[in-house]
């Protein structure tokens, strides 16, 4: 078996579209609408989460057959405190600003369900290179969305991205008035329910009965 | 006693959990499908929150602080322990949990069947540990105020829940687009509630 067979490379691509966290699986959906008003800490977060989510994907893995299977779900919640611990301390030191625009945040990535959904349905039962690229591809997933929502949400509602402003002066002269909707909470979840709606009429089998 | 009544309602509608800033979103998607489990899940949440509040706020500044251990003699005071906040928390709440878990066992077994998954992952409900994060940020004076913060956020969220689910048993009569169905549906009603309910953000009491 190669390090990217077939199955291996489903792993790792199916989260992106077809198995999407978010848009599909429904996980993970409390922190990503919280951090995307801005582009850039929608990035911060996201990458904070494939971090987290690869590593404690292969340490649980890896442990998967020494831990008792009645107290399995406070041993994964230990290891993902502790890495959610070291990626908020790294932040705070590399990346005061976002760190704390992120807030509380980062210590929800702990309950952020993309993990424990994860870790149960996934690292329990395979090995540590699977877990690994599973890790990976749902935590792009993941990211994926964020920053699809995060670039709109910024672009129409306050005219730039990443802090620049990219909508020229000349359409606001023209009397082009920023989204002040987009900024607040329920545009988030609006967003993505039209992402949502684009993703599911593209693929029909993921279409609800009711 | 002015500033806690402000507290308690700013907290189940200004700052409510689900509206404002989207915590527990994961089971209130899911869960929300019927009324009566979701209010089952809505008091579990309240109590819980109401609970491990106040825990984790003694937690916070009789151990963790900079300078909190002090009581237990000068030597320790210099000790600052707050990066073990978060394990320390979680693993407040998911005790707390497995014990609501196994009361709804024993006295309600027809709602036990019914929540099924979703008891034991109150526990990572962002909700619960969001609670104790703001509680961490906000500083409050003292456990009282904090108690009321979470059984004011779990009331918050008991409402938004029972909305949605009311809302959604409406829904199935309802001619949806078929690609906007279940989850696309529900997430545009929650951002159509959420609008309601920053009407809510100028109240001054």
């Amino acid at each position: 078996m190669g390090l990217l067979s077939n199955k291996n490379k489903e792993v790792l691509v199916g989260p992106l579209s077809i198995n999407n966290p978010i848009v599909v699986q429904m996980l993970g959906i409390c922190s990503a609408l919280a951090v995307t008003s801005k582009l850039e800490p929608s990035v911060v977060m996201g990458i904070s989460v494939i971090a987290v989510v690869a590593f404690a994907n292969v340490i649980v893995s890896l442990i998967r057959n020494t831990i008792p299977n009645r107290i399995r779900i406070i041993v994964q919640l230990v290891v993902v405190a502790a890495l959610v611990t070291i990626v908020s301390e790294v932040l705070r030191a590399f990346a005061y600003d976002v760190s704390k625009q992120l807030s509380v945040f980062i210590g929800l990535i702990i309950t952020n369900c993309i993990l424990m959904g994860r870790l149960e349905a996934f690292a329990l039962g395979n090995g540590p290179w699977e877990s690994f690229l599973d890790g990976i591809g749902n935590g792009v997933g993941y990211a994926l969305i964020l920053v699809i929502v995060g670039f709109c949400r910024e672009l129409f509602g306050s005219g730039t991205l990443l802090g620049y402003q990219v909508i020229p002066d000349a359409v606001y002269e023209m009397g082009y008035v920023n989204n002040g909707l987009m900024i607040l909470p329920p545009m988030a979840l609006i967003i993505i329910a039209v992402v949502i709606w684009i993703h599911r009429s593209k693929n029909q089998e993921l279409q609800e009965e009711n | 006693m002015e500033q806690t009544l402000s507290l308690f309602v700013r907290s189940i509608f200004v700052d409510n959990m689900v509206f404002a800033y989207y915590l527990g979103m994961c089971s209130y998607l899911a869960v929300s499908r019927n009324v009566k489990t979701a209010l089952g899940l809505g008091i579990a949440v309240t109590f819980v929150l109401t609970c491990t509040l106040p825990i984790n706020y003694m937690l916070e500044n009789y151990v963790l602080n900079e300078g909190a251990l002090s009581w237990l003699g000068s030597e320790y005071a210099g000790i600052d322990l707050s990066f073990l906040s978060l394990i320390l928390f979680i693993a407040v709440i998911a005790s707390f949990v497995q014990l609501v878990e196994m009361v709804v066992e024993k006295y309600a077994p027809a709602l036990y069947a019914s929540l099924g998954i979703f008891l034991p992952l109150i526990a990572v409900n962002c909700a619960i540990l969001g609670g104790s994060l703001f509680m961490q940020q906000r500083a409050f004076p003292n456990v009282g105020t904090a108690t009321v913060y979470g059984f004011g956020s779990g009331i918050g969220w008991l409402l938004a829940i029972i909305g949605m689910a009311a809302i959604r048993e409406k829904l199935s009569y309802s001619d949806i687009p078929k690609p906007l169905k279940g989850l696309g549906i529900t997430f545009i009603i929650t951002g159509l509630m959420g609008m309601a309910f920053m009407c809510f953000s100028g109240l001054k009491i």
